[in-house]
């Protein structure tokens, strides 16, 4: 490594050659304040459009002052972070942002998680010495069934537009508009869900400001628990357990299952119980299915769809429905887990309530599920027509981990003070399996657990398949079978962030691709990235503990094979028969729309 | 081939043609053919500057310069001048200062400074015949350069003209394209940059529809310098003329062999295709363009990389302006020691300025670097119109800055304008007297950099919208002095800040204005007056009642009835009512009326 010598205010560092200013600096302890800039290499995200200036520093020889973020080190390199010139430009930045910036901070969702904010309170801006009439650059508002854009107090960062066309390759966002009139927004002022948004909300997990935002449904929720008509049943994702514990000023990474289900219970759910269990009942049929397709293409059918596409995930169902609507077969049409849990809720477990005097007539529409989700797409997900029975939709309300963080604040409990609970019967019992549904690989490599035994009819060597596991965009893994198996081995794609989906999806469709199945999950590093997430702040590290976290859940598990999971035994036994089977079929599987299709014909 | 006797060579310029000079071609035309009169032929050229007098008529070989050309006029032109040989004396340009007649563009006050050498073909050939360029010595340099020099050599030519970018940061074009020559890559671009913006200036414009050829020759000069087989020329979409004369020369180049493979036998392969701009400002920063011309967002980028390294599509592209181009194939003709040896120390050769604004001559005019402003403005300009007083000139467009009377003498180079704190630019020229508020001016200017403002850095974004509104507040008289203080720093910060260029240089009005007419400032802050009388919400037009006659002229004019009195009384102006257009102080015979 070419190593090279700079001062920064006045002492002397060596540091490696290519690095910016801002790089360096943080290296050596000094921290220059960014606002557009976001690097989260673990996860192949940079935004550096050195746009909002506020890193600017003095570098000795050049006549302006150069962005920090976007300037790389040059041997000899004098650079003043703080000296009067530096501080009265960024002053006057910061004071120009807020000029331009609805003063709404006290009841602006993400006060508290605003880095604009924080910036201004860190640099003591006390008063803004514009004209209080000054003009605003005001927009539209346009509210999703998932996304808000509040563009008033968009402050042209970028990230968003970055992460829906770099690393999602939506293409949903981009700026329009020139000079202060300036702003991102879809293409020819098109609502969001017009468009080819597919509410994966990464866009808002990287939004510094409260420009972007999920909608909350927390007070529906509030409203359905405390009208006595109402039996309410919430559920919860793998990765929330590994991530909720951080709005409570936990490490990241720290399990918080136990103290979770304790809080759920004490806001007055009538039955906590899990995804998890969901989980475990989605490999029962999409194992089953990617067994049906092999073995059916190993019988010589030609017509069968392989590689088989997981479809947990509702953005990258949107994703394909959308940009590859010639392939909806391709997928499995079995339903997320979320999707799975309202209607087995709504039907099995309506009918185990009803046999108790008190609900004999408990009405479906009386049952209200809601979901905890570290994805803000699950809300859409909720409001597909086609996942409802007679109108009632199968999950009525979904909520984020921050949401739920923001509700058990609200209810006065102390969180960290909680005892360890377990969740109720039936539906909260689970495997590791489901657990690491929650991880990018995940629902893959518990998919594999099950069919393999399945199809080998033999116990796999070891339940822990680590070569499915990490978080690059992009991987592949190779599943020996034993001897004598009509194949040798299954090979398997894995791609999370939907650029790297598409690259995938792309190589299906040239027939480049000899995978039995790939599983895809929009957001990167999987759902323990999830937009509904607390906010990582730019700080990749935080996905990486939550990842380990969700291993760790899974080892401590007794049971870590879905098809071995009792409850769910018993589910087939008593009600659905057998996987892909006619209930199977209504309850637990969809089908899938060109969802471009509209527009098309609107051009036409 | 037939010998003329005459040829009429008609303005083809925007200009001239918004005034129907084709009109006028057409009746020389139909009245030539009418009388049977076959032996004089008729040319639309390109601009000949002296946009002022347009439409502009030359007739050939005795140099007639007809200004003010009408349909009407021309039987009378064709019957005197071509049929008896009587130059048509009304027709003239009718010198102001001894009021005789010139007819001869030589011996006019607005040409004898100036010196043509990118606009050496523009008035004088018919720039949508490659023939008219070739017998102009067209495609020699081409040809000279393709045989007899190395790219090397043709390179260090260049670096010894000490030709710098005309398009307005006086970058030498010979380092810029040893930078690309430099770069290793398996396509490189070579790119012209025709998105002229500034306010008011068409000098680009004039050269690609007066001389479309010389840029197209340049640029196959550049491609073989730096290695490169393809160029672009980025042209605003707003320059129809331009665009089809550039077409026009392109598809004949190509026929002729002068673009496409081979070009003259040599083995050298080189084509152009043109690109549309929509006509953003921002699009003139190499790398907003070049983002452009991607079908991208026209917002520039940090740099480094350098277009040379990495430019448009990720390869080595080198970015020149339309009257660089334009310098480029003299240099090779006549030799770079012909060049270096017109114009200053540092800034060699000739610059072309769009002149402007309170001056008598408005045009397009080229004059060796080094002359001075006051030639500029008041031989060359024929002074400020209406015999007022000369306030200031802005050079730079929009990005420069104002100089006033002290600077008069400043001989016009990069150096000398950089160091009385203005800039080249591009190269328009607005001259201002002594009606100008220079508050107002620097407002102009900032409305238009608000508009031309990508949007995507804050200090340009949000700066320079805030510095609008100071000055629109200084100008409606409710500023204050922290007001003035705020701009300042505001403008500082902006200056110090802003991504590129245009961010940078936009408050360089402000900055200027704010150097130079502080008074003025002042004077809208703390009396509420505009001295030049031009903020109509600081000034009140007032009747003198010792000179009111009481003719009711004035009151009848008023378009908001806000004069009232009787007849052979005084009247009065009710102030409440008054919108200022000024109608009673053009209306009033005694001169009763006044602002104040």
């Amino acid at each position: 490594m070419d190593m090279i010598k700079i001062t920064i205010d006045g002492k002397v560092f060596e540091v490696e050659k290519g690095i910016t200013v801002l790089e360096a600096a943080r290296k050596n302890g000094i921290r220059i304040p960014t606002l557009c800039h976001m690097n989260l290499s673990g996860l192949r995200f940079v935004n550096k459009p050195a746009s909002c200036r506020v890193c600017v520093v003095e570098i000795e020889g050049r006549r302006n002052l150069a962005p920090a973020c976007a300037t790389d080190v040059m041997d000899g390199m004098v650079i003043k972070t703080h000296s009067i010139r530096v501080l009265n430009a960024r002053r006057t930045i910061i004071e120009l942002l807020l000029s331009d910036h609805p003063k709404d901070c006290l009841v602006c969702m993400k006060s508290g998680n605003c880095e604009l904010q924080d910036i201004a309170h860190e640099f003591g801006v006390r008063e803004v010495r514009y004209d209080e009439n000054c003009a605003m650059s005001t927009y539209r508002k346009d509210k999703s069934p998932s996304i808000i854009r509040d563009m008033d107090k968009c402050i042209m960062c970028r990230r968003c537009e970055t992460m829906c066309n770099e690393i999602q390759t939506v293409g949903a966002l981009s700026a329009v508009n020139r000079g202060f009139n300036s702003v991102v927004a879809p293409a020819f002022e098109q609502n969001l869900v017009d468009s080819a948004c597919t509410f994966c909300g990464q866009c808002l997990a990287v939004c510094p400001v409260g420009a972007l935002t999920e909608v909350d449904h927390t007070w529906n929720v509030i409203q359905a628990i405390n009208d006595p008509k109402k039996v309410v049943l919430v559920q919860t994702a793998p990765a929330v357990r590994v991530a909720l514990g951080e709005e409570f000023d936990m490490e990241p990474g720290t399990i918080v299952t136990g103290k979770m289900a304790a809080a759920l219970r004490r806001l007055g759910f009538d039955y906590v119980f899990d995804t998890d269990f969901a989980a475990d009942l989605t490999i029962m049929e999409e194992g089953s299915e990617l067994l049906d397709r092999l073995q059916r293409f190993l019988g010589g059918d030609k017509t069968v769809k392989l590689p088989i596409l997981t479809s947990c995930c509702p953005a990258w169902v949107n994703f394909f429905e959308y940009n590859f609507p010639d392939m909806l077969d391709v997928p499995s049409t079995a339903r997320s887990p979320q999707q799975m849990f309202g209607p087995i809720a709504k039907t099995y477990f309506l009918e185990k309530l009803r046999e108790k005097p008190e609900y004999k007539d408990l009405k479906r529409e009386d049952m209200v599920v809601v979901s905890i989700m570290p994805c803000v797409a699950k809300k859409y997900e909720c409001s597909r027509p086609e996942l409802s029975y007679e109108g009632n939709p199968d999950v009525d309300y979904s909520l984020s981990t921050r949401e739920l963080a923001a509700f058990i604040k609200r209810m006065n409990i102390d969180f960290n003070s909680l005892p360890e609970e377990d969740f109720d019967r039936p539906l909260g019992e689970s495997t590791g399996a489901a657990v690491i549904f929650g991880a990018s690989g995940g629902v893959i490599e518990a998919a594999v657990r099950t069919a393999y035994e399945l199809l080998t009819k033999q116990q796999c060597p070891s339940v822990d398949f680590k070569q499915i596991r990490g978080l690059e965009g992009m991987r592949e893994a190779i599943v020996p079978l034993p001897e004598g198996m009509p194949l040798k081995e299954i090979k398997i794609g894995i791609a999370n962030g939907l650029a790297n989906a598409r690259k995938l999806l792309e190589a299906v469709q040239r027939g480049e691709c000899d995978y039995q199945a790939i599983e895809v999950m929009a957001c990167p590093g999987g759902c323990i990235g999830g937009a509904g997430q607390p906010y990582h702040h730019g700080d990749s590290s935080i996905i990486k503990k939550r990842q380990e976290a969700i291993y760790r859940e899974d080892a401590g598990k007794p049971i870590r094979k879905s098809h071995e999971n009792p409850y769910i035994q018993k589910l087939y036994e008593e009600f659905l028969i057998k996987p892909l089977g006619e209930k199977s079929h209504h309850l637990l599987h969809t089908h899938y729309f060109k969802k471009r299709e509209k527009y098309e014909e609107v051009d036409d | 081939m037939t010998h003329y006797r005459f040829h009429i060579l008609c303005c083809g310029g925007t200009g001239c043609k918004a005034s129907n000079s084709a009109g006028i071609v057409r009746k020389f035309e139909a009245v030539l053919k009418e009388k049977n009169i076959n032996d004089v032929q008729v040319i639309t050229t390109g601009c000949f500057g002296f946009c002022e007098k347009g439409p502009i008529v030359k007739i050939l070989p005795d140099n007639t310069f007809y200004v003010q050309v009408k349909e009407d006029d021309v039987e009378n032109i064709v019957n005197e001048h071509i049929i008896k040989g009587r130059k048509v004396e009304r027709l003239l340009y009718t010198d102001p200062k001894s009021e005789g007649h010139v007819s001869d563009s030589k011996h006019m006050g607005f040409y004898k400074k100036q010196m043509r050498i990118a606009l050496r073909n523009c008035g004088f050939i018919n720039p949508e015949d490659i023939r008219e360029y070739i017998a102009r010595e067209g495609y020699a340099a081409l040809g000279k350069v393709l045989t007899e020099m190395t790219p090397e050599a043709a390179i260090d030519e260049m670096t010894k003209s000490g030709l710098r970018g005309r398009g307005g940061a006086g970058f030498p074009t010979g380092l810029k394209w040893g930078f690309a020559r430099k770069s290793v890559a398996d396509q490189k671009y070579v790119v012209c940059n025709a998105d002229e913006g500034d306010p008011g200036a068409f000098m680009d414009r004039s050269i690609l529809e007066g001389d479309p050829h010389s840029v197209i020759e340049a640029m196959a000069i550049c491609g073989y310098c730096i290695g490169a087989t393809k160029g672009l020329v980025y042209i605003r979409a707003e320059y129809p003329l331009a665009i089809k004369r550039l077409q026009i020369a392109i598809d004949q180049a190509r026929e002729y062999g002068l673009l496409g493979k081979d070009i003259l036998g040599t083995g050298f392969e080189f084509d152009i295709e043109l690109r549309y701009g929509a006509g953003a400002f921002v699009c003139g920063e190499e790398t907003a363009l070049i983002h452009s011309m991607e079908g991208q967002r026209g917002e520039p980028t940090v740099k480094p990389p350098f277009p040379a390294v990495k430019g448009y599509m990720g390869k080595p592209t080198n970015v020149n302006n339309v009257e660089t181009f334009a310098n480029v194939p003299v240099i090779y003709l006549k030799g770079a020691d012909w060049f270096n040896k017109i114009g200053t120390e540092k800034s060699k050769g000739t610059k072309v300025f769009a002149l402007a604004g309170k001056i008598n001559n408005v045009g397009l005019i080229e004059v060796p670097m080094g002359t001075t402003l006051r030639e500029i403005i008041y031989e060359i300009g024929g002074g400020i119109k209406g015999g007022k007083k000369f306030k200031a000139v802005q050079t730079g467009g929009p990005s420069g800055g104002c100089l006033t009377e002290k600077d008069l003498d400043t001989p016009v180079d990069y150096e000398s304008l950089a160091a009385a704190k203005s800039i080249m630019g591009s190269g328009g020229m607005i001259v201002m007297d002594e009606d100008n508020c220079m508050v107002a001016i620097a407002k102009f200017y900032l409305d238009f950099t608000v508009d031309e403002s990508c949007g995507k850095c804050t200090p340009c974004r949000v700066g320079n919208k805030r510095m609008n509104e100071i000055l629109d507040k200084i100008i409606k008289g409710n500023g204050t002095m922290e007001d003035i203080e705020l701009l300042k720093n505001l403008a500082t910060v902006i200056q110090d800040t802003a991504l590129c260029g245009l961010g940078q240089t936009a408050p360089n009005p402000v900055l200027s204005t704010l150097n130079n007419f502080y008074d003025e400032y002042v004077a809208h802050v703390k009396d509420k007056k505009c001295p030049a009388g031009q903020c109509k919400d600081l000034l009140s037009y007032v009747i003198n009642p010792d000179k009111c006659m009481g003719c009711t002229a004035c009151a009848r004019k008023c378009p908001v009835a806000a004069i009232t009195g009787t007849v052979k009384q005084p009247h009065k102006i009710d102030q409440a009512k008054c919108i200022k257009c000024g109608t009673c102080l053009d209306t009033c015979k005694f001169g009763a009326i006044s602002k104040q």
